[in-house]
């Protein structure tokens, strides 16, 4: 096996922040809180040999407000959390999306609400892909499955947030953060000071005409106008970064819906259902905004049946119903509280829609 | 004529919104000034708050980025830190350093981030209406204590400058006015020691400056002034508290 093949068995919160220095990334701040405190840890060990900078902040809102930070001078940065920590990172998300700064922000996210518990959980969508904070806005939402898409979706997460100038999040949970799996390290981009390509990144004032770096738009319309700005960039987004993966959707009964890591639990299903004879498809939204509204759309028009699996009480299923328009039947299941979708328990699920 | 004063070159000819006798106007010039005598105005990185003069980038030119409320320090941290070689500053009211954003502001002095911060204290809320402040002086009328701070109800002033010069990161803190131009040179000359410290990579310095806000006082701009002279300085006295 050449080198270039060689897989390294690495845990999703490891294998972010590797992927993150590999991006070019040399800014990380962060905060302990379970599950992603192996990335934290990965951090403050490997961020200073690759020469950048780690700060253990005193909360989340400190740590996304010092991202926000060595955004405006043009590192890319990164923080990481769980579901608390990232409910407190909503106020610097939605101050970035307000003075277009790219960011990326990681959720490993755990039972909810409030302190919840330390399972993984999924029951964020609606935070994550609502805008989360206060204000007009959106964040990219990238929803890996596994150890590899950590690594790839990383890099594409710096990529999209400098592309776009806003803040992208990636959202994990508690088992796909501390899993080790067995993943294919790229090379790195060469590292080049990343604000000497953004000519919107503070610098100080060589040229008599300051950089402003705001949220704040008095006056009327002005925001307005603003925020149509942002809008036009969202709607190219919803034209241009839709991810998803599809399994059978032409061939199928059921058509299973699934991010994260439920999406792994219904793969199998599928396969063992089909192996039954049981007509099960799947669609997997990688990003959760802009969300695959279209490929549902045309799986609807074909009449098969949606069944949603997710780890909250019914998220998902809201775009799902969304994208189908009343043209087909969504069914719903899912565990809630940091509870994992049993295997059998789908298929069973899987059964009655059909009948 | 022979010119002797003039506005600092940094500073641009918009028309404030200050109200009449705010300090905010000296102090912005006053920070300007220092920068253009330092020379450093090239690698200066201004971060304006959330308060009266949350729009401090329409009145100079240093490369600016607002913070969210409270998080100034937060955000000069993740500058500096980002590249050392910028000179980087907060400009905070009494609500946002001592009240929202007091955890930010305690652990960026206690990790000694060698930033400048200049603290304006005007005894209240003046942004959204003159609301009790942190700082806000025992029996001091406010608009949420119309009576007067009563510290069984509202708790004390908080002596921030006195806190935050316990901790180790903490190289230089001073306390001053600009309630008539003696104070205002002796202000001056502490926000230059505060930016040089920095140049000199000392660590944490800030300037306190007790600032007249004669609207939520209740004052002519002249009373406001007097105010100081002759009740404020007294209970919160003039000085250097720490200087190492
Ligand atoms: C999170 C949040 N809470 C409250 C406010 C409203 N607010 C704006 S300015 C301000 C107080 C500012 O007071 P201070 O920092 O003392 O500055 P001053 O206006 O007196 O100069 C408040 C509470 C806000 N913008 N954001």
């Amino acid at each position: 096996m050449s080198d270039k093949d060689k897989k390294v068995l690495i845990t999703g919160n490891e294998v972010i922040a590797e992927a993150a220095i590999r991006a070019g990334c040399r800014f990380y701040a962060g905060y302990p809180i379970t599950p992603q405190n192996e990335l934290t840890a990965y951090m403050s060990r490997h961020m200073p040999e690759a020469g950048g900078v780690f700060i253990q902040a005193e909360s989340e809102l400190a740590a996304i407000s010092m991202v926000f930070g060595a955004a405006c001078v043009g590192e890319r940065a990164l923080t990481s959390s769980s579901s608390p920590g990232i409910s407190l990172k909503q106020e610097g998300i939605s101050y970035l999306a307000g003075c277009r700064l790219p960011a990326v922000i990681v959720n490993m996210s755990r039972g909810g609400p409030g302190l919840g518990n330390i399972a993984p959980g999924q029951a964020d969508y609606f935070q994550s892909t609502r805008g989360g904070g206060h204000g007009d806005y959106r964040t990219i939402v990238l929803a890996p499955n596994c150890g590899q898409e950590f690594f790839d979706l990383t890099r594409l997460a710096f990529d999209l947030a400098d592309e776009y100038r806003m803040p992208v999040l990636i959202l994990g949970d508690g088992v796909l953060g501390q899993m080790a799996e067995p993943v294919k390290l790229k090379p790195g981009i060469k590292y080049e000071p990343a604000h000497q390509k953004k000519e919107w990144a503070l610098t100080g004032n060589k040229t008599g005409k300051p950089k402003i770096i705001r949220s704040l738009y008095l006056g009327q319309g002005v925001l307005e106008k603003h925020n149509l700005e942002l809008k036009k960039l969202y709607d190219k987004i919803e034209q241009e970064d839709v991810r998803s993966e599809s399994f059978y959707v032409d061939d199928s009964e059921v058509v299973l819906v699934a991010f994260g890591i439920s999406s792994r639990i219904c793969k199998k299903v599928m396969q063992e259902a089909r192996k039954e004879g049981v007509k099960v498809g799947m669609i997997r939204p990688i990003t959760l905004w802009p969300y695959p509204y279209e490929i549902i759309s045309r799986a609807a028009a074909k009449k098969v049946k949606f069944l949603v699996v997710e780890m909250n009480m019914g998220q998902m299923i809201e775009d799902v119903k969304l994208a189908v328009g009343g043209k087909a039947e969504v069914h719903f299941y899912g565990r809630t509280g940091g509870e994992m979708p049993q295997e059998k328990d789908i298929m069973e699920k899987i059964k009655q829609v059909i009948k | 004529m022979k010119e002797i004063y003039k506005k600092s070159n940094i500073l641009t000819d918009a028309i404030t919104h200050y109200c009449p006798g705010c300090g905010h106007g000296i102090i912005h010039n006053l920070v300007c000034e220092v920068v253009e005598e330092l020379g450093i105005m090239e690698k200066t990185i201004a971060i304006a708050p959330v308060g009266c003069a949350v729009l401090a980038y329409d009145y100079w030119k240093f490369d600016t980025t607002e913070a969210a409320h409270g998080r100034p320090l937060a955000v000069a941290t993740g500058i500096k830190r980002a590249r050392p070689e910028l000179i980087v500053f907060t400009y905070q009211g009494d609500g946002d350093l001592a009240a929202i954003g007091t955890a930010e502001t305690v652990h960026a002095a206690n990790r000694g981030e060698n930033v400048t911060v200049i603290f304006v204290n005007n005894g209240v809320y003046g942004m959204t209406g003159g609301q009790m402040a942190p700082t806000t002086l025992l029996s001091q009328k406010t608009a949420t204590c119309i009576n007067g701070r009563n510290a069984k109800r509202d708790g004390y002033p908080l002596k921030v400058s006195e806190m935050l010069a316990v901790l180790d990161g903490v190289c230089y803190i001073e306390r001053t006015s600009v309630h008539n131009p003696g104070a205002v040179i002796k202000t001056k000359k502490a926000i230059k020691k505060a930016f040089q410290n920095q140049i000199e990579k000392k660590g944490f310095s800030m300037v306190e400056v007790i600032s007249q806000c004669p609207t939520y006082w209740g004052l002519s701009p002249v009373e406001a002034v007097e105010k100081i002279e002759k009740d404020i300085i007294k209970k919160v006295p003039l000085g250097v508290i720490k200087d190492v």
